[in-house]
Formats: C-alpha cells, sequence, structure tokens
C-alpha cells in the first residue's frame, strides 16, 4: 500500500481528525483517529497547592468543568482523609445532577439526536438543533432552550458561575442553599422530569416506532463487543457522584469491581506515536490491538456501558425505563453503539429524579456542609462519571500540600480506542468498492458521534461537540472524501 | 460600523477549553440580535463554515473576530496569522488568549517535561518502549501527522497584532453583551484597550471591609471563613482587589476568594506584581523577615497563586530555557 502524504500546514483546524484509508479495490483498509493537541495539565499541576485542584482542573473542560470541579474535591476528600457531612455530599450530588441533566439534554438534542430526529439521510444543513426544531416543533425548541438555561442558572445558584464554578473543598463545598433556593431548585426538578419523560416519549415516537432506525440501531454496522464501565451505588445501581467502579464482560459477567482508589490495578494507559491522547485498556486483559472481544482489554464508558455495568437504576421511572430497554433490546448486556442515545436519556431522567429526590429533602439546607480537614494531605483519588465516561483525578502531595503528582483519565479518553474502532467497522460495513455517498457517509458519522466525545476533557483542549474531520483516502493517498463535525 | 449592511462576525478557538464558546451561547436569545447585525462567517463550534473559505476571503474582510484559546501548537499559530489577516478587528477573548490563563502555567515547564510526565511518569502510562507522539508517523496505510507543540504556550497577542481585549474566565455573558453592543454603536474604546471596567472585583463586592491587618495567610482549608467580612481580612488569598471587576464578585458571594480570572486594571503591566503589592500592603508587620514568614508560611506556591491565570503574559512568561529546546 502506497504512502499517504498529508502536508501539516493543510491541517488546519486542530481538532480531531480519522484518516480512513482504502485499498485497491476501494474498501477500508484502516482508520485513525488522532488527537492533535495537549496541554499538560498532569505536569503543570505539580508545585501547586493541592487545594487549586477543583478550579484549575475545571479548566480542561468548558463544557463539563462540574466533572472535573467535583472529581478533584473528592479526590481532595481523600488526599485530606476528611469526609464531608451529609449535607455536603447531598449537596455536591444534587449540584451534580442538574449538570449531567443540562449536559445530556445538550447531547440529545443538539448533537446526537438530529441524526435520528430529522433522520440520517437528511441534508447537513438540516442535521442539527435547528433541523430539529423544524421537525419537532418550536414550543419543543423552547423547551430544551429553557432546560439549559434553568440548569445553568442553578449551577450558578449553587457553584457561584455558570462556567468554571468555585465551590468544592477536601471536606465539603464553600456555601450552601437556602429554604427559598431549596424550593426553587426543587420546582424546577419537577419540570426536568417532565422534560425527560417527554424526551423519552419523543425517542420512542421517531426512533423505535420507526423499523428503519429499529433496523439501524440493531444491525451489524454499529456493534462492538467491548467490556463495559461504570460507578454503582451499593445496591449495583447507576450513580454518577460516588461508588464503585464495576466492569462487567462482553458477555455482561462481572470483570472486576474496584474502589477508584484501586484503578492502577485495572487501568493501563497506552501511547501511539500518532495522537496525543493515550489509549486506556483494562489492565488485567491486555493490550491486543484495536479489537474487541473478551481477549481485547479495550473497554467502553459511556451512558450504554454504565447501563450494561449496572443492575438496575435507583429511581422508579429510570428503572422501569431501564427494563424496558433490555426487554426491547434482547438482554443484557446491549452492544450496540447507537443505543447509547437512549441510554443516555434514561441516564437523564435519572439524573432528574435524583434532582428532585435530594432538593425535597428538607435537611439539604442545613448549615453542616463543610468540615476541615485535620490530617496531613498525602495522596487521593477523586472518582465521579463525567457524561461521556468514568473520569478519574488522582493526586500526591508533599506535607504541605503541594502536589508532587498528578494523573487524570477523562471522560471521553476512555472511548478513545472504541470511537476508533467503531468509525472503522462502520466504514467498513457501509464503504463498498469506493462507494461514497452522503446519506452513508452520515451513517461512518454516526458511528463516532454516540459517543459524544469531549475532546475538550481529552486533549483538555476543544468544547463539547467534538469538532472532527473524516478523510477517506484511495491507496494513493487521494483524497476522495470528508466528513465533518462542527468544524472548518 | 454596519449600519447599512450586516456586519462578519468570526468566532474562533484555540488552546482553550471551550467555556468561551458556552459563555458566548450563554448570553441567550441575544444571540437572534447578534445574528441580526452580523453574519457569522466562521464559527467552527457552532456553524459550519469551512477554514478553506476563509482562506479565499479578501484580507480585512471580517468585520470582528472574536479569538479565544492560547497558542501551543503550529496549527493554532497559523489559524491565529490567518484570522489576523483576515479581520478589521481582532479581538482577544477571554484569559487564555488575553493572558494565558490556566494553561499558560504550563510555562512553568517546557515541552520535554510535559511529554515525560504525560507519556512516561504518569502511574497508570504503560509505555515500556518509550513512545511518544511524533510530528509524522509512518504506518501500514501511509504518514499520519500531528501539529508540532511548542515549548512555549503564547498569548494571542505574542504571536499577531491585537485589537481588544475581553478578560475573564469565561467573560460573563453580560460583559459579552456590552462588548458586543460596544461594537454594534461604534462606541469602541482606542485601539489596544480591555473592553470592561475600570474598576475592581472589591468594588463590586458586598462583603463588608474595614481595616485590613493580616498577621497570617490561611489555606482555603484552614478556616471556615464568615460570610458577610472580607475574606481577605480574614487572611484567605483574595485577589479581589488586583482584579478587574466585571464578574459581580460570583466568587465572593458563595464564600470562595476571588481567583483573579478577570485580570488586571488599565496601566497595571503585571497581575502578579500588582497583587503582591496589594498583599504585602496588608500585613501587620514592619520587620522584613516577619513579613517573609507570613507569606513564605501562607502562599507556598507564589507563582502559581500570583501568576494563575496572567503567567504567560506576565514579565516572568515562562521557565529560563535551556539550550536544547526548539
Amino acid at each position: 500500500m502506497k504512502r499517504v502524504s498529508i502536508d501539516p500546514i493543510t491541517r488546519l483546524e486542530g481538532h480531531g481528525k480519522i484518516d480512513i484509508f482504502l485499498d485497491e479495490q476501494g474498501n477500508v483498509a484502516n482508520a485513525y483517529l488522532q488527537i492533535p493537541e495537549l496541554r499538560g495539565f498532569e505536569r503543570f499541576c505539580v508545585g501547586r497547592p493541592v487545594e487549586e485542584m477543583p478550579n484549575l482542573t475545571s479548566r480542561i473542560c468548558g463544557v463539563c468543568p462540574e466533572a472535573h470541579h467535583m472529581a478533584a474535591s473528592k479526590a481532595l476528600d481523600a488526599l485530606f482523609h476528611v469526609d464531608p457531612p451529609d449535607t455536603a455530599k447531598k449537596l455536591r450530588e444534587l449540584f451534580y445532577s442538574i449538570f449531567f441533566a443540562t449536559d445530556h439534554t445538550t447531547h440529545f438534542y443538539a448533537l446526537g439526536g438530529p441524526d435520528f430526529v430529522v433522520g440520517p439521510e437528511a441534508p447537513k444543513a438540516e442535521r442539527n438543533i435547528l433541523g430539529v426544531v423544524q421537525k419537532v416543533g418550536l414550543e419543543i425548541g423552547g423547551k430544551v432552550i429553557k432546560m439549559r438555561h434553568v440548569g445553568h442558572h442553578l449551577i450558578q445558584m449553587m457553584g457561584g458561575r455558570r462556567v468554571h464554578p468555585n465551590w468544592g473543598l477536601p471536606g465539603g463545598i464553600s456555601h450552601g442553599i437556602t429554604e427559598e433556593q431549596r424550593k426553587e431548585i426543587e420546582a424546577a426538578g419537577r419540570e426536568a422530569i417532565e422534560f425527560a419523560k417527554f424526551s423519552l416519549q419523543l425517542f420512542d415516537k421517531l426512533v423505535l416506532q420507526n423499523s428503519e432506525y429499529v433496523d439501524l440501531v440493531t444491525g451489524d454496522v454499529y456493534v462492538h463487543k467491548t467490556y463495559s464501565m461504570g460507578m454503582v451505588d451499593g445496591n449495583n445501581h447507576v450513580n454518577f457522584y460516588d461508588g464503585m467502579i464495576r466492569v462487567v464482560g462482553p458477555d455482561g459477567s462481572e470483570h472486576a469491581k474496584y474502589h477508584p482508589a484501586d484503578y492502577r490495578e485495572y487501568i493501563a494507559e497506552r501511547v501511539e506515536p500518532w495522537s496525543y491522547l493515550k489509549f486506556p485498556y483494562l489492565k488485567k486483559v491486555g493490550w491486543k490491538g484495536f479489537v474487541d472481544g473478551p481477549e481485547s482489554g479495550i473497554y467502553r464508558a459511556t451512558p450504554l456501558s454504565r447501563l450494561n455495568a449496572a443492575d438496575g437504576m435507583a429511581t422508579p421511572l429510570a428503572q422501569k425505563e431501564y427494563q424496558r430497554f433490555y426487554e426491547v433490546l434482547g438482554g443484557k448486556p446491549v452492544h450496540h453503539t447507537l443505543a447509547t442515545h437512549w441510554a443516555r436519556l434514561i441516564e437523564l431522567l435519572f439524573a432528574t429524579e435524583r434532582w428532585v429526590e435530594l432538593a425535597s429533602d428538607p435537611k439539604i439546607t442545613g448549615r453542616d456542609f463543610r468540615v476541615l480537614p485535620k490530617e496531613k494531605p498525602t495522596e487521593g483519588v477523586g472518582c465521579v462519571e463525567a457524561p461521556r465516561g468514568t473520569l478519574t483525578h488522582h493526586y500526591a502531595t508533599d506535607e504541605r500540600g503541594l502536589v508532587v503528582k498528578a494523573n487524570l483519565i477523562v471522560g471521553t479518553t476512555n472511548n478513545n480506542a472504541p470511537i476508533c474502532m467503531s468509525v472503522q467497522r462502520a466504514a467498513q460495513k457501509l464503504i463498498r468498492n469506493g462507494e461514497l455517498r452522503e446519506g452513508l457517509l452520515n451513517k461512518v458519522e454516526m458511528a463516532f458521534r454516540a459517543y459524544d466525545p469531549c475532546f475538550g476533557c481529552a486533549t483538555h483542549s476543544l468544547p463539547g461537540q467534538m469538532p472532527l474531520e473524516v478523510r477517506i483516502r484511495d491507496p494513493l493517498g487521494n483524497l476522495l472524501h470528508r466528513l465533518r463535525q462542527n468544524i472548518d | 460600523m454596519i449600519a447599512q449592511n450586516k456586519g462578519k462576525l468570526a468566532v474562533y478557538w484555540a488552546a482553550s477549553c471551550g467555556g468561551c464558546e458556552i459563555a458566548i451561547l450563554a448570553i441567550d436569545e441575544k444571540i437572534l440580535d447578534v445574528s441580526k447585525h452580523f453574519d457569522i462567517v466562521f464559527w467552527p463550534c457552532a456553524t459550519d463554515g469551512k477554514v478553506r473559505d476563509v482562506e479565499k476571503m479578501a484580507d480585512g474582510s471580517i468585520d470582528v473576530c472574536l479569538f479565544n484559546g492560547g497558542i501551543r501548537t503550529s496549527e493554532q499559530e497559523y489559524m491565529a496569522r490567518l484570522l489576523r489577516r483576515k479581520s478589521k478587528v481582532l479581538v482577544a477573548f477571554g484569559s487564555c488568549a488575553s493572558e494565558g490563563c490556566i494553561p499558560g502555567l504550563a510555562n512553568l515547564s517546557n515541552r520535554k517535561e510535559i511529554f515525560h510526565t504525560v507519556y512516561h511518569e504518569t502511574p497508570s502510562t504503560e509505555n515500556p518502549k518509550g513512545v511518544e507522539p511524533q510530528h509524522v508517523t509512518d504506518v501500514p496505510e501511509g504518514k499520519l501527522y500531528l501539529p508540532v507543540f511548542y515549548d512555549t504556550l503564547f498569548t494571542l497577542d505574542q504571536v499577531v497584532d491585537v485589537d481588544y481585549y475581553l478578560p475573564g474566565c469565561p467573560p460573563e455573558a453580560e460583559r459579552i453583551w456590552d462588548a458586543i453592543t460596544a461594537i454594534l454603536e461604534n462606541k469602541l474604546p482606542p485601539k489596544g484597550a480591555v473592553i470592561g471596567a475600570n474598576t475592581t472585583v472589591c468594588d463590586e463586592c458586598p462583603r463588608k471591609r474595614t481595616e485590613k491587618k493580616i498577621r497570617k495567610f490561611y489555606r482555603t482549608w484552614e478556616i471556615i471563613p464568615d460570610e458577610e467580612t472580607c475574606l481577605l481580612e480574614q487572611g484567605l488569598v483574595c485577589a479581589g482587589v488586583a482584579t478587574r471587576a466585571g464578574c459581580g464578585a460570583k466568587c465572593p458571594k458563595v464564600n470562595s476568594p476571588c481567583i483573579g480570572c478577570y485580570g488586571v486594571n488599565d496601566g497595571v503591566v503585571d497581575f502578579g506584581a500588582r497583587l503582591m503589592s496589594a498583599l504585602a500592603s496588608v500585613i501587620d508587620s514592619d520587620a522584613p523577615e516577619e513579613i517573609d514568614r507570613i507569606i513564605r508560611e501562607g502562599i507556598p506556591d507564589p507563582a502559581g497563586t500570583f501568576y494563575r491565570f496572567s503567567l504567560a503574559h506576565s514579565l516572568l512568561r515562562r521557565k529560563k530555557k535551556v539550550p536544547d529546546e526548539e
């Protein structure tokens, strides 16, 4: 196969890129997902006072700063050996549930949803939020905007700022809420539950009632039998804020259930020379290349994976949807990548139910939202589920509490290898003998959009709707076609 | 400037987190006013403009470009130069483009150390062969390219000429709207100005202030401050005294010290020097050794504390280079 020469100066976008190489017959030979940036947080956090970490690491990503802020705050709890009071834990989880609901809403309506709502074969110009509004009506568009607006308003009310909160501390948070604020949050939460239910109904109507879409979701184009990772509570139910990390195999059996502090025994990261982003895999299974199956350590950490890795949902409405999900899709685990969109909406419902549950608790307005650490700082791991996967922050300090070591494994990074594989498989299934139709190519794009990849997190530089360019080349390296999401 | 015809607006990001884009979207329904007055000709995050199209535009044909993010790679530098050439008015939008922001703290290190930490030292990395990302990699099917990762993070004005600055990490939606209004009404300040208030966060802060006399600085985890008194008076290193107003003192309102994301006031060259002198003036001692002890004990990381957002643009700028770099 001939070498492909790409002039780096023409590769301007500074965003994720996938090169798909075709062989002599016009069939897919290989695909590479490249992440062209790095900012080096793990290096420059060294030397900083560790209490700065929630504020410094939130700058990894302006789309999900709440996730980094929270993982960092939990790492501080561990590092200072301090257990936050119940009020603090409830407030943190409430804040986090609001964030999750807001973020999942954005993805479904603006990013992933348009493929289904307006259709994968629709013209590109319509496959966006405006196309969705046109299809489902202005009233629904208004609901989406309101949901996001209210979410950001409450995030600012609690954490100080809409983007980049300044709130988390070892042993709790800096500020509580009043009874008046609690009532406002609760009322907004009740509306949010209705919005989540409505979103699931919409998905049902538009996707599940359409046999063509169901075939697309359950067909063999978008399937990878990988391990699944997610955080679970004491009942093995999905939790975003706290719990054990559970990993199940491609057959659904438990591979591991570990405390986040032990992550190094279970996760390793591989370096490839052609990407700035590392490739995590299950250490005990090992790296076997970009392949799925029980022998390959590649795992996924997505809304779908979280459902697979758990035994159910902790709230009643979400649990019903969870059961239905597996009934319709033929039992656990589900490996159909596009089912991630549905799983995301079930998580949206769970987040809103948990939001109301926590906001209804009169004790949440207590003044005991913070305790001071009494022990010297040492080392700590903090873990939450970010919307795009399990997020791990790990710091060690000297006795003055200055960071000597920082390690971050962020949401999208977990899915680096699976995204690459998903694109390759979709391309292999859909591109035959050099045929490159627009609708077909969008279906290739759909393979990565399901992950809601956020390379802001992963490369520590880009916004949540991952800008990505896919280039398809013939064996001579000639550019046959480009696919784009949110770029140049 | 655009009384009759719609103006042309571009928005771009380089080495940033995406928070600036979220902040622009947070102006909510006013975004419709923006689109009433401007054609958005290039905004990769929200619309489908193409770099190739920008390259084809006549020089100076974009009326206003809001550029967020610092410059860390060869691609980002290319985009900064391209958009400078194509834009009449180039705005360094947000802390990263203006002063380097948190990613600018990487200038306390260098490329070699960053690669060593990220690809070799981090405890979950398994890299027995010592692989590092390369500018060019040969794979069986061809060559793969990565942009060059520079040794230094640059602010936008260290790479191209900048007309205006909009501070904040990220800029508050209300201040973004103020700036857009200033552009629309042709009430822009002289070139090189920061678009924003010229008071400090202290002026916006509702906390009670009396006489500041500090005998000890506390780390945030050492005390629970009361919610009404000035945080600096309580011994916390609140940067509000040296930080430009504009945010409405949002952090002090949730009982957290200001971390200085809005940068310096007009006429101040170096944020860190300004904050240091402000803090020194509230220390209740005349003995140099005692002052030294109070600072050392309470502020163990002066570079990271005083230059949290502004290192890349400060008088310090970066760690001293060693000869084999770049």
